[in-house]
């Protein structure tokens, strides 16, 4: 160490020496090398934006963001997505409740259902709405559209919030006077507050990047505008920029939901034995709860449904190819069983520096892994061909490169989960294991995971629904030949075959109802653990 | 023990993955010359995959060739290949509309195409600088409600659209490669100000859609009157199920009008081809008659552009479409995509 450097260690109070020691604590070299990792491979879209804005020059720059055609897009952007995710709070938090609080009949088989959108890829429930009447097209539709296809999203970890939460604290809030909706609003909602909040951005950067479903829908967006800038010129400044201002949006979700999540915790140690649940009778409004419920399960998949059969009966084009059903519907489980544990295992050194190493750093890491599924498909699948041709072309347009882009696009979604697994599980828990003379490792395959898996698992599940219907990524990097569901209903779809589209559809929703029963069966186990 | 069943799963679900993935990789290897002498191709497909699959097979009999498709839109695709640059693993590119091949020519990205080749085909469906060749054609239409309109009220030119008794009745799809084909054709016959008008007229008359078979559907029901497409939606739609076109007519608007615009599929040798023999031969297949045959007798329904093919007779002859005649190459400049940006439509 050099002479000035002594001189400086000297002149620290204590507190400096220690507080360096706790930055070593506080931030495990590995895990932070593994993180950062994660998070320059997240990055990839992100430089290649930026690299083409910085390439551009202000004054052009200037002329393509400040025109009113942006100014159209960014309103038609911003009311979608604040609408979409207050409306998904709202059915997402109200069907829980329903579900999990009340004397409904019939809660378990409610329960699947509600959960069944997510097997329903939004473009599908988008094509099915938009061939019973063209009265959907518009924002009102749009909203409606991507409402009932992403707010399981929400529904689902609110679920998971109300089992784990022990009915005790309601109910002490409600014998020290307060009425249930104020118990409801004081108690209840703050602790739903993570998985509210977390569900909620899932359901934001979604909607940013989401195309297939709104450009059906005659709805432009950002993202929309900026396929519309690729099909008709190079990807251009203009494209460029209207992702650059989609990456600023990115941002803004970003900080809200860091911002109104506070610094509160919630895990609790001594959960002690929560009584069993009196569910709240509904009386009266039973009724309309029931046919509240099943609007939306009929709206969210009846009608998606109810198209993709009539396609299949209706149109001439209609054939099953059993073989090639049965290939490209394997190829499509295969990458996306790929896709969902990569994605997982690249998530978990992230989630856990941000929930147990909490720091600016640490956040800042963890937020920088949510913006490749704020940007269109176009732009990450771009950036990789860009990227791997430079420095690693032999995996160019290999299975390496495209589960990549997969795990790219869907971390948000595994970042999410186990982030919220991990904030139940009490760390206490592991510094018994470490007291009792276990290693890191040992603590953490032997308390840790078992206390997170049904996280692990939502979060796999999670990833897979994602893969199955992802379709420019799959188009461009795949190895040349792949074909998956989403690829030959895209095909078939494009050259007016409706009828030859449906079967592919059809099995894409078939393949992602497992993924969909994890899911439902994660969060009932949560209250027979508690 | 709960928790060791999930390990399970994870560990059984991952070695599925793993063996399905290395499969789906294997399987792709590198389209380098194999054993067998033969090189393999790799072509970058845009047009539609099923009708391309029916060229690539009649090619593979022929010349023993194998040919592996990549498929994708015309943009996406023709943004690759800019993005590959001399890396690109494709041999041939093939697309829907020429506007996406003139953008991978301008950026060096073809060889010449061979001369015997270009022979094929009449030389209005070659670009100027020869680098790749019309081997598909599609008819600009206006497809009209025969429940709302008769065929007297229709407007006689593309231009027409723009006046405000259209006004909420016209559709169109000003995304893609289509739509654009066709403003390049009025910007090359009307000039900027009378194009940069127009526009501005049909983003206030017009509705945009997602695609030709959008426009035509919304015409069929009724939702607006008259929509810009290319002819072969319906005539594909009609042999589906007629769901989407029963209710409509398509007029051609001839008379060497914008609106009788003829959009050309292009196909091009990309430069580094390490198979540019091979390459060249697939090209000259596309446009000879046992390929343009092939072409003619699938459901495409587009037009051979061979001439000793003849198209499918359900269509109108092309001779008598009465097309404006121009050079492919010029479509398309960098002002069609700057003036759509100035109307707000793109």
């Amino acid at each position: 160490m050099s002479v000035s450097g002594q001189v400086i260690e000297a002149l620290l109070p204590a507190g400096g020496r220690a507080r360096r020691g706790s930055w070593r604590q506080s931030h495990p070299p590995t895990l932070v090398a593994f993180a950062v990792l994660v998070v320059l491979l997240a990055l990839i879209p992100l430089f290649f934006v930026v690299g083409y804005t910085v390439d551009m020059g202000w004054a052009q720059l200037r002329e393509m963001v400040w025109r009113p055609r942006v100014g159209e897009l960014l309103v038609n952007t911003t009311r979608l997505t604040v609408g979409c995710v207050l409306a998904s709070a709202v059915i997402g938090t109200g069907a829980a409740w329903l579900v999990e609080r009340t004397t409904l009949p019939g809660k378990r088989l409610w329960h699947v259902l509600l959960t069944a959108p997510l097997a329903v890829p939004a473009f599908v429930n988008s094509f099915g709405w938009v061939s019973i009447t063209p009265k959907v097209e518009g924002f009102g539709g749009a909203l409606l559209i991507v409402t009932l296809s992403y707010y399981p999203l929400v529904y689902l970890p609110v679920t998971a919030s109300l089992r784990g939460l022990d009915p005790a604290l309601e109910e002490t809030a409600q014998s020290l006077g307060l009425g249930p909706w104020r118990a409801f609003a004081r108690v209840v909602l703050p602790q739903l507050r993570p998985a509210l909040l977390g569900g909620g951005l899932l359901v934001g950067l979604h909607l940013l990047a989401e195309f297939g479903a709104l450009q059906m829908l005659r709805y432009p967006t950002f993202t929309t505008a900026i396929y519309d800038q690729y099909r008709s010129t190079f990807s251009g400044p203009a494209a460029t920029a209207l992702a650059g201002v989609l990456v600023i949006c990115c941002v803004i979700l970003l900080t809200v939901e860091l911002r109104l999540r506070g610094k509160q915790r919630y895990a609790r140690v001594g959960r002690g034995t929560a009584r069993a649940l009196r569910p709240r009778p509904l009386g009266r409004l039973t009724a309309p709860s029931l046919l509240a419920v099943l609007a939306v399960v009929v709206l969210a998949i009846g009608v998606p449904m109810g198209s993709l059969v009539h396609w299949l009966v209706v149109g001439t084009s209609t054939t099953f190819p059993v073989g090639d059903l049965l290939v490209t519907g394997g190829t499509s489980v295969g990458l996306a069983a790929a896709a969902a544990l990569l994605t997982t295992v690249l998530a978990l050194p992230v989630a856990w520096l941000a929930v147990r190493h909490r720091s600016a750093v640490t956040t800042g890491l963890e937020r920088s892994t949510y913006f490749g599924n704020a940007l269109p498909g176009i732009v990450v699948a771009l950036a990789l061909v860009t990227v791997s041709l430079k420095f690693f072309s032999p995996v160019y347009q290999t299975v390496w490169l495209l589960v990549a882009a997969y795990a790219i696009v869907s971390l948000p979604r595994a970042m999410v989960s186990v982030k919220a697994a991990l904030v139940q599980a009490p760390p206490l828990l592991e510094d018994v294991a470490h007291s009792l003379g276990r290693g890191p490792l040992e603590t953490f395959r032997r308390v840790t995971v078992p206390l997170i898996a049904p996280g692990l698992g939502v979060s796999a599940a999670l990833v897979f629904l994602a893969v199955v219907t992802e379709l420019t990524a799959t188009l461009l990097l795949a190895p040349i030949g792949t074909r998956t569901l989403a690829t030959q209903f895209w095909s078939n779809s494009s050259s007016v075959a409706y009828g030859a589209a449906a079967p592919y559809a059809a099995l894409m929703v078939l393949i992602s109802m497992p993924a969909t029963l994890v899911l439902t069966h994660a969060t009932s186990r949560r209250s027979s653990a508690s | 023990m709960r928790a060791r069943r999930p390990a399970a799963l994870l560990a059984v679900s991952l070695s599925v993955a793993l063996g399905l993935a290395a499969c789906g990789g294997s399987s792709s290897g590198d389209p380098g010359p194999g054993d067998s002498g033969k090189a393999e191709l790799t072509l970058y497909n845009a047009q539609h995959e099923d009708l391309m699959q029916l060229m690539v097979n009649g090619f593979e009999k022929k010349t023993g060739i194998s040919v592996q498709m990549r498929n994708g839109d015309d943009f996406e695709m023709a943004n690759q290949l800019v993005q590959e640059g001399d890396k690109t693993p494709a041999d041939v590119f093939v697309t829907e509309n020429s506007p996406a091949m003139t953008l991978v020519a301008s950026k060096g990205g073809f060889s010449t195409v061979d001369k015997g080749t270009l022979g094929n085909v009449p030389s209005t469906f070659v670009p100027s600088d020869h680098r790749w060749v019309g081997f598909a054609g599609r008819s600009t239409v206006l497809a009209w409600n025969t429940q709302q309109l008769k065929a007297a009220d229709l407007p006689t030119s593309i231009l027409d659209l723009a006046q405000p008794k259209w006004k909420g009745k016209v559709g169109f799809s000003p995304s893609g490669a289509d739509f654009q084909a066709i403003v390049s054709a009025v910007l090359k016959q009307e000039g900027a100000a009378k194009t940069e008008a127009w526009l501005k007229g049909l983003k206030t008359n017009g509705k945009i859609y997602d695609g030709n078979s959008t426009v035509m559907k919304a015409v069929n029901s009724g939702e607006i009157q008259v929509g810009v497409i290319y002819h072969y939606y319906w005539f594909k739609d009609q042999a589906e199920s007629g769901a989407n076109s029963n209710h409509v007519q398509l007029k051609y608007f001839g008379h060497q009008d914008p609106g009788a615009f003829f959009s050309i599929s292009g196909a091009g040798v990309l430069k580094a081809s390490k198979h540019q023999q091979e390459a060249q031969e697939f090209v000259a297949y596309l446009t000879s008659p046992a390929g343009q045959k092939i072409l003619a007798e699938s459901a495409a329904m587009e037009y051979p552009l061979n001439p000793k093919v003849a198209p499918n007779p359900k269509l109108k002859p092309i001779n008598e479409l009465d097309a404006p005649t121009i050079d492919p190459s010029t479509l398309n400049g960098p002002k069609v995509v700057e003036l759509m940006q100035q109307a707000g439509l793109l």
